[in-house]
C-alpha cells in the first residue's frame, strides 16, 4: 500500500511537471512572435513590450522554463497583463465559488445516482430499473449548458422560482445556496444517470460472485448482504469515476458559470480569453490541472485503501 | 515475403454480408437503437442536403420580420435580425457534422498510428507515449481548449486541433492494448516465424482486427465533439459568425431569453436530437459488439 501510494504520488507530480511544461511551451510551438500572436494584431507596442517582459521572452527557453516552474512552485502564477494583479490572487478570489458549484453538482448526483443504481441492480428489470436506464442514457448525452439554459427558461423566466444570475449576497449563506440550486442542478444532472449506470453494472457483477452466494448460504439477511458485502466492493469503480468526474465538472463549470453569470474560474478564463490575457489563462488552467490531478490521485488512494486486494500489496 | 514451403489451409471468414445483415436486424429489433438510427439519419440528411431543404436563406437578414415567434411561416421563429431560425438550425447541422466527423476521423488515424507504435514498438517509446497520454488526460478538455484558443484564435482549425489532441490518446490506448494482446498470440508468432516484417504484421493482421470496434467507438464520440463546438460557440469562442453554429444560436438567443425564448429553444433542440441519436445508436451498436457488456448493463 505504501509503495503503491509513493508510486502514485510520484506519477501525479510527474504529470503536473509535464503539464506545466506543456502550458509553458504552448506559446512557443506556434510559429511567429509569441507576443504578437498572444496579444493579437491590435495590441499596442506598450502591451507587447510588457508581455515580453512578463513572459521573460528576452531569456533562453530552458532558462525561462526553469524560471516558470520555480515561480509556480512558490505559488506565483504571474501577473495580469493589464491590471498587473497577481494571477494567484485573482484565482483564489473566485475559486471558492467554483468549488462550491462542483461540490453541490457532484453532491446531488452522488446522493441520487448511487442509491438509484443500487436499487436498479437489486430490483433488476423493475419499473424503476427500466425508467432509470432510459432516463440515464438521455441525461448523460444532453450537454450541461443546454440543460442550464432550459432550466433558466423554465424555472427562472417562466415559473420565476429561482434566480437566474449571480452567486447571491456575499454574507447571506441562504441566498448563496438559493442561487446555487439551478447551476448545481444543471451541472450534476448528467452525472446522476452516469453514476446510476456504473453502480448498477458493478453491483450486478459483484452480486453474482461466490462470496455473496456464500453469504446467502449462511443465511445472512439480504440488506446486510447488499450494504455490507456487495456495495462495499461495487462502490470502488465509482470512486475512481468520481476522481475523473472532477475533470469533466471543471470543464462543465466554464459553461454553467457563463449561463448563470456566476463568478468562478470558468467565468474568469472565458473573460481573459476574450481579452487575450494569456498569463491569466495559463495560470488558471494550471490551477485546474492541479485540482484535477489531485482529485484523481485522492480517488486512486481511497480505492487502494478500501480495496483489500490493493492494501495487501497484490 | 517468400512463399511458405508447405500448404497453409486458407480459412476465409465471411465478414461483411452475414455480419452486417445480422447487425441491422438486431438494430431494428431494439427500439432505442432504431430511434437513434433514425435521428442520426435525420441529422445526416439535414447536413448533406441543407442547401436544398432550408425554406429560407439562412443568412438573409430580414429586419421587418425580426423576433417573430414560431408560426407556420417561420417554424422556429426568427431572431433579432430576422434570420429564419429553422433554416439556420438545418444549416447548422452541416457545421456540427463537419467538426464532429472531421476531427474524430483525424483522431482515429492519429490514435491508430500512436497506438500501434506504443503497442508494437520498443518499451521506452511505449513509456513516453503513455506519459504523454496521461498528461493530456490531466487537462480538463475545455480549459486546454480555451488556452489554445487564446493563442490561435477561435476558428474551425483550432477546434479540430484541440479535439485531435484530446481524442488521440483515447483511441491510442485502445489500439495499444489490443496490439499488446495480439502481439504474442499464436497466429502472429506463426506469421513472424515465416519471416514477415513488422509492417506486414501490423497492416495485414493487427490493423484489420481493431479497425471495426475502433470506428464504432469513434462514432460514439461524435456528439461530444459537436457539444464542445456548440459550447465554445455559446461562449462566442467557437466558429466565428456568420456561420449558424447551434451554439451561436444559443449565444444570441440567451441575451433575449426574456422577450424571445424561442431562439434558445431553437438552438438547443438540434443539439439534444443529435446527442440523443448518436448515444442511442452507439449504445445499441456497442451492445452488439460486446455481448459481455450487454449482459451487465
Amino acid at each position: 500500500m505504501v509503495m503503491y501510494a509513493i508510486q502514485r504520488v510520484g506519477l501525479a507530480l510527474l504529470i503536473c511537471f509535464v503539464a506545466m511544461t506543456v502550458l509553458f511551451t504552448l506559446v512557443y510551438v506556434i510559429p511567429g512572435d509569441p507576443a504578437t500572436i498572444a496579444l493579437g494584431p491590435r495590441a499596442t507596442a506598450d502591451t507587447v513590450a510588457r508581455f515580453r517582459m512578463e513572459m521573460g521572452l528576452d531569456q533562453p527557453i530552458p532558462m525561462r522554463l526553469a524560471n516558470f516552474i520555480g515561480m509556480v512552485l512558490r505559488g506565483d502564477l504571474g501577473n495580469d497583463l493589464f491590471s498587473r494583479r497577481p494571477v494567484a490572487t485573482m484565482v483564489m478570489e473566485v475559486l471558492p465559488h467554483t468549488l462550491a458549484l462542483i461540490a453541490s453538482g457532484l453532491g446531488w448526483a452522488v446522493l441520487l445516482g448511487i442509491p438509484l443504481g443500487c436499487y436498479s441492480a437489486v430490483r433488476r428489470n423493475s419499473l424503476v430499473d427500466k425508467f432509470t436506464a432510459v432516463i440515464s442514457v438521455g441525461t448523460i448525452s444532453i450537454p450541461s449548458f443546454v440543460v442550464g439554459i432550459y432550466a433558466v427558461l423554465i424555472f427562472a423566466v417562466e415559473l420565476n422560482w429561482f434566480p437566474s444570475i449571480g452567486a447571491g449576497e456575499p454574507d447571506d449563506r441562504w441566498d448563496q445556496l438559493y442561487h446555487l440550486v439551478l447551476p448545481a442542478f444543471s451541472l450534476g444532472l448528467g452525472w446522476v444517470g452516469y453514476l446510476a449506470r456504473i453502480v448498477r453494472a458493478s453491483m450486478l457483477e459483484v452480486m453474482g460472485e461466490n462470496h455473496i452466494r456464500t453469504a446467502r448460504a449462511f443465511g445472512l439477511r439480504e440488506p446486510r448482504i447488499v450494504f455490507r458485502y456487495a456495495l462495499r466492493i461495487a462502490i470502488l469503480p465509482t470512486v475512481t469515476l468520481l476522481g475523473l468526474a472532477i475533470g469533466g465538472l471543471l470543464s462543465g463549470t466554464v459553461f454553467t458559470e457563463k449561463v448563470f453569470a456566476r463568478p468562478g474560474i470558468g467565468q474568469l478564463v472565458v473573460d481573459m480569453v476574450a481579452s487575450r490575457n494569456f498569463p491569466v489563462v495559463q495560470g488558471t488552467v494550471l490551477v485546474t490541472v492541479g485540482l484535477f490531478v489531485l482529485a484523481t490521485l485522492l480517488a486512486d488512494l481511497v480505492v487502494a485503501w478500501l480495496d483489500p486486494r490493493v492494501r495487501a500489496g497484490l | 515475403m517468400s512463399a511458405p514451403a508447405f500448404d497453409v489451409p486458407v480459412v476465409t471468414i465471411e465478414r461483411s454480408g452475414f455480419l452486417r445483415s445480422r447487425m441491422i436486424r438486431r438494430l431494428l429489433g431494439d427500439p432505442l437503437g432504431l430511434l437513434g438510427l433514425l435521428l442520426v439519419l435525420a441529422v445526416l440528411f439535414c447536413g448533406l442536403f441543407a442547401d436544398w431543404i432550408t425554406p429560407y436563406d439562412p443568412f438573409k437578414i430580414d429586419v421587418p420580420d425580426r423576433l417573430q415567434p414560431p408560426s407556420l411561416i417561420h417554424l422556429m421563429g426568427t431572431d433579432s435580425v430576422g434570420h429564419d431560425l429553422f433554416s439556420r438550425v438545418i444549416k447548422g447541422s452541416q457545421i456540427a457534422l463537419i467538426v464532429g466527423v472531421l476531427s474524430i476521423f483525424l483522431s482515429l488515424a492519429a490514435g491508430l498510428a500512436a497506438g500501434l507504435a506504443a503497442g508494437y514498438g520498443p518499451r521506452w517509446l511505449d513509456n513516453i507515449l503513455l506519459l504523454i497520454f496521461d498528461t493530456i488526460y490531466s487537462f480538463p478538455v475545455v480549459m486546454l481548449a480555451l488556452a489554445v484558443i487564446t493563442l490561435l484564435g477561435s476558428n474551425l482549425q483550432t477546434i479540430v486541433l484541440v479535439v485531435v489532441v484530446f481524442q488521440t490518446p483515447v483511441y491510442a490506448r485502445l489500439v495499444r492494448t489490443s496490439t499488446l494482446a495480439m502481439k504474442n498470440s499464436e497466429f502472429i508468432l506463426a506469421e513472424r516465424s515465416l519471416g514477415a516484417g513488422a509492417v506486414r504484421i501490423l497492416a495485414r493482421h493487427i490493423l484489420p482486427n481493431i479497425v471495426g470496434p475502433l470506428f464504432v467507438l469513434g462514432s460514439m464520440d461524435v456528439p461530444s465533439v459537436i457539444t464542445l463546438e456548440a459550447g465554445l460557440s455559446f461562449l462566442s469562442l467557437g466558429i466565428p459568425p456568420p456561420a449558424p453554429s447551434w451554439g451561436r444560436i444559443l449565444f444570441e438567443g440567451y441575451s433575449r431569453i426574456f422577450d424571445a425564448p424561442w431562439i434558445v429553444v431553437a438552438g438547443g433542440i438540434p443539439l439534444i436530437i443529435t446527442t440523443l441519436g448518436f448515444t442511442f445508436l452507439g449504445e445499441s451498436l456497442r451492445d452488439m459488439l460486446d455481448p459481455k457488456l450487454r449482459r451487465v448493463l
